[in-house]
């Protein structure tokens, strides 16, 4: 699965890049999201875009037109209150599963008795 | 949620929104590479590639913005719809049969809903109760009493209130035209029982009833709109009603409607304890229950109080208190509503079975037509079924057509059912109740979606069943060439068909059944001769404006004698209520007879009194049978004499002849009456029922009901002239009026055969639905014969061309497909004809002069149906004898 996006991580990458770059358009998401990932993510760039539609049904981040930087009209994305909510929950949620996981990599006999 | 939902809706949008920004994405990857030093074309085929496969992403970006079930259904019905504008021609008439049913169960719901469903327009009404009385020994019922009023008033544990009501016309002077308008009169309990509060000014109290308070009077909305422009400054004002002023108090709101009165002022009904005595049973009474009482409990209180009343009050004069105890009033509640909608629910339940079997026949119809079209595309269906559509997707899609044509029905049927009520509604005024409460609410919208839907699964189910099971090897073969149909299929269809015979026929049986009850009706000699030529007109002289009984009458008189000046005028004469009023209904009364004993608690029969001026008879052209006519000198010299009807003649002293000279008298008090003269009878109840037993006295009198001297001052004049009824006539009327007194209005103008007519249309008016119910049942089954042979020539058009190829003569072809018809038809009568000898009982309480079993109506019935059935055989029969058999061999 190396080099699969796994379901769920992509809208956290999502929201959580909208976080520190502020508001965005699909194109420089994707670019964004790539640099991040430095090439691990095998991202189907056109994938972005279900992900967005499914992150505005769910209110977290919302749209407006405007114009990109040559000029044309592009839709710009950004986060709303409750998706900046949304980040905190779903990192700490995250972060639990890494470190269950984790402690299972490292004694994995003691939880099977 | 809701933006998925919309999502299904707002598809082309949101794809365009998202080709926009695919697009984008892809020139920005390209940008990007360009700059990196690729070639145009490189460029583009290195950002798709990026960017991943267009379709799956729109189709992903697609999934994202709906729910599947929903698009399921939006996908299967698009489908359906698409399937159905394929075959306009059966989807047409399909429609057109389903609106015509449905329309017309919407129509009579419509009808039902408002009538007998919908509670009365008062506030909690279903504890609202008529307070009737029944009395040992007479089955009538009678209303309430002013003695019985004050004891319940007074004494009751069951009632939020009681109060009495009376309704009479009262002329209104002192504005530009004398007008005679609707009291009604009420005890300051009837208006807060019913719950209504005054738009305007303020409503009755206690202190308004006492019998010397100030004369008030309230205004009902159409009155104050009508006559003050609803002008809010009359309340303070003043109105003369029968020549006494009175203060207006009040108006009461829009919608107000007293029990389907039609009432213009309300006033109230002063009654004075002090004067009150047994008896007078001519008040109707209203009450409200407590909460929590049932109907059983409050007559129970009821039956308690009696005695107290009995205790309470003095007998009238010439009476004993224990004549009354010996037959006291025993309680009769009644649900208010009951006495408004009165016995029209049973019409209205035979009319709505006959509509519900006349769908069953259009839903049967349409069984048949969706069969054949679902046969036609069994081959369609079978290669969809061979390539991997489930069964429940083509039954869902089958289905879905169904149910879409029974909505598109039901939706042309709302419309169809609108048409239907403004026309009902003009049909039936005056003999269909609460007609306001009849609208196309809410609840008809729901009842006529459900209707459709339920139709719609009833008539699909049935392709369904038999298209369905995988025949996919026999329909893949049988698709390319037409084979005789199967016998179980052909049985399916002929199944419908005759049910559909057999409905037909119970609905023709029943309109016939009406159809010879009108008839009976209208050869009933109803005691009158030529009712058109009988003007009617109501005058009614104010005891406030001429208090003397005897001027009274000679104004009456004057009146008389220049009518009968009036150009045309045959002869004219006045009566205290006119043949076939519906106020004389439930009016009777005792009657005395010299010599006659009755033992304690023994009922003496009810008779009906009218009050008439001498020529009435003439006026009618009812026949003297014995004796003579009164005349004006028995009304000036004060003779106590009377005329009786032929009936009540034979019923006290076996014939005409013997009446003559025989006493009777209205009351013990009361100087005994000769009776000079006995007149033919007259159907006063109307034609259905029997005469009543008319006692006729003069309408000036002394000493009658312990009163000193009594005139009728308020009188239906009767005027029998050929060109009765045209407006010049009616003018000609009015001015003869008003030459004697200006200020007399001149109400309720109407011909006699107006009253006539009026008399008939509850059963004209059933009559006519009925009618309609049957003509459509057997017009739809007709088309179901037409269809079904039909079908069957076009099935078997390869044999009939064989068989004429070889030399059958066309005749015998043609005969061959009338016998089959004829064989549909005859099982159907048959199976109809046992239906109707047991379904037609329902309506025997609808019927006159004519068996419910009348053999005339079912012989004659069944022949038009049989006539209709080879009608619509004939048709595709004679088709088939032509059949050119090149042609058909070929095919």
């Amino acid at each position: 699965m190396a080099k699969q996006v796994l379901q769920g991580t992509l809208d956290l990458m999502v929201l959580r890049t909208l976080e520190t770059m502020g508001p965005q358009h699909g194109f420089g998401l994707a670019r964004r999201i790539l640099q991040v990932s430095q090439g691990l993510l095998d991202l189907n760039q056109g994938t972005l875009y279900p992900a967005l539609l499914r992150l505005e049904q769910r209110g977290w981040i919302k749209w407006r037109w405007a114009t990109s930087d040559n000029n044309r009209k592009a839709k710009m994305y950004e986060l709303t209150a409750r998706g900046r909510k949304q980040i905190v929950r779903e990192a700490a949620s995250w972060e639990r599963t890494v470190s269950v996981m984790d402690r299972f990599l490292r004694h994995p006999a003691r939880s099977e008795k | 949620m809701l933006r998925r939902l919309l999502g299904v809706f707002r598809r082309r949008r949101l794809d365009e929104e998202l080709a926009g920004e695919l697009e984008f994405h892809l020139e920005e990857l390209e940008a990007q590479h360009r700059a990196r030093g690729l070639s145009a074309d490189e460029a583009r085929r290195a950002a798709r590639l990026d960017l991943g496969g267009l379709a799956r992403v729109a189709e992903e970006y697609r999934d994202q913005q709906r729910i599947p079930l929903v698009d399921t259904a939006w996908r299967t019905a698009t489908f359906a719809i698409r399937s159905l504008a394929r075959t306009p021609g059966v989807t047409a008439a399909v429609a057109v049969t389903l609106a015509l049913g449905i329309g017309a169960n919407a129509a009579i719901f419509a009808v039902v809903n408002g009538v007998l469903l919908e509670p009365l327009p008062f506030p909690d009404a279903g504890s609202l109760v008529a307070v009737n009385h029944g009395m040992t020994g007479t089955a009538d019922e009678l209303p309430s009493a002013p003695y019985l009023y004050f004891t319940y008033r007074d004494e009751n544990r069951s009632f939020d209130g009681v109060g009495l009501w009376r309704i009479r016309p009262v002329n209104i002077t002192g504005r530009d035209r004398p007008e005679q308008v609707r009291a009604l009169y009420v005890t300051s309990e009837v208006l807060p029982v019913l719950g209504i509060r005054p738009l305007l000014g303020r409503q009755f109290s206690r202190r308004d009833d006492s019998p010397n308070a100030p004369a008030t009077v309230m205004l009902t909305y159409g009155y104050w709109q009508r006559r003050f422009g609803g002008d809010p400054s009359i309340v303070g004002g003043k109105l003369i009603v029968d020549g006494q002023t009175q203060d207006v108090v009040g108006v009461m709101p829009r919608g107000f409607n007293f029990l389907d009165n039609q009432v213009d002022v309300i006033a109230p009904l002063q009654l004075d304890p002090a004067q009150v005595t047994l008896g007078r049973y001519v008040f109707p009474s209203v009450a409200r229950l407590k909460a929590g009482v049932t109907l059983a409990e409050a007559s129970a209180d009821i039956a308690r109080m009696v005695p107290l009343a009995l205790a309470r009050f003095q007998p009238p004069p010439g009476y004993t208190r224990e004549r009354f105890a010996a037959r006291p009033v025993t309680p009769r509640l009644v649900p208010l509503k009951d006495t408004v909608v009165g016995n029209i629910g049973g019409t209205l339940w035979v009319v709505m079975g006959a509509l519900a079997l006349v769908l069953l026949i259009a839903c049967a119809n349409v069984a048949n037509l969706l069969l054949v079209r679902t046969e036609a595309r069994q081959g369609e269906l079978a290669i969809r079924a061979a390539l991997g559509a489930s069964r429940a997707r083509i039954a869902g899609e089958l289905l879905a057509e169904s149910v879409i044509l029974s909505l598109v029905g039901g939706t042309l049927g709302l419309l169809l059912a609108h048409q239907a009520l403004l026309g009902m509604k003009a049909l039936a005024p005056g003999n269909l109740p609460r007609v306001d409460a009849i609208t196309m609410n809410p609840l008809v919208f729901l009842f006529t979606l459900v209707l459709s839907l339920v139709s719609g699964v009833l008539f699909g189910l049935l392709p369904i069943v038999r298209y369905t099971k995988p025949q996919l090897a026999a329909a893949l073969r049988t698709g390319t060439r037409s084979m005789s149909d199967s016998p179980e299929r052909h049985r399916a269809r002929a199944l419908l068909v005759t049910c559909q015979v057999a409905i037909a026929l119970v609905l023709l049986v029943s309109s016939g059944l009406m159809l010879r009850t009108f008839r009976a009706l209208g050869h009933v000699d109803p005691g009158f001769v030529r009712p058109g030529e009988v003007q009617l007109a109501r005058i009614t002289i104010p005891f406030g404006e001429v208090p003397d009984p005897e001027r009274a009458t000679r104004m009456q008189h004057d009146i008389l004698s220049r009518l009968v000046e009036v150009p045309g005028v045959v002869s004219a004469a006045f009566a205290d209520i006119a043949p076939l009023d519906p106020a004389n209904a439930g009016s009777d009364t005792v009657l005395f007879v010299d010599g006659r004993t009755y033992a304690p608690g023994q009922a003496r029969p009810l008779r009906r009194f009218e009050f008439i001026s001498p020529g009435v008879f003439r006026t009618l052209g009812t026949p003297i049978v014995a004796g003579r006519d009164l005349a004006w000198t028995d009304f000036y010299d004060k003779r106590p004499v009377a005329l009786v009807s032929e009936d009540l003649a034979r019923d006290e002293w076996q014939s005409p002849a013997a009446a003559l000279g025989k006493r009777v008298r209205a009351s013990p008090g009361d100087p005994w009456r000769e009776v000079v003269g006995v007149v033919g009878n007259v159907h006063d109840n109307g034609m259905h029922l029997d005469p009543p037993r008319i006692v006729y006295f003069p309408s000036l009198m002394d000493k009658f009901w312990g009163a000193p001297t009594i005139a009728f001052q308020s009188a239906t004049f009767l005027i029998r002239s050929p060109i009765a009824g045209t407006d010049g006539f009616v003018r000609g009327v009015q001015a003869a009026v008003w030459a004697v007194n200006s200020n007399l209005p001149v109400a309720e103008v109407r011909t006699l055969d107006d009253a006539y007519q009026k008399s008939l249309a509850g059963t004209a008016f059933t009559l006519v639905l009925l009618a309609m119910a049957g003509g459509m049942g057997l017009l739809l089954g007709a088309i179901g014969i037409y269809g079904v042979i039909a079908y069957v020539v076009s099935q078997r058009a390869g044999e009939i061309g064989v068989r004429l190829a070889l030399g059958a003569q066309p005749g015998q072809v043609r005969r061959q497909f009338l016998r089959e018809g004829l064989t549909l038809t005859a099982a159907g009568v048959a199976a109809g004809l046992v239906a109707a000898t047991v379904l037609t009982r329902v309506m025997s309480s609808l019927l006159f002069g004519v068996s419910p079993l009348d053999p005339l109506t079912y012989a004659l019935v069944t022949l038009v149906l049989v006539v209709v059935a080879m009608a619509a055989a004939y048709l595709p029969a004679r088709r088939a004898s032509r059949h050119d058999p090149v042609q058909a061999l070929r095919g």
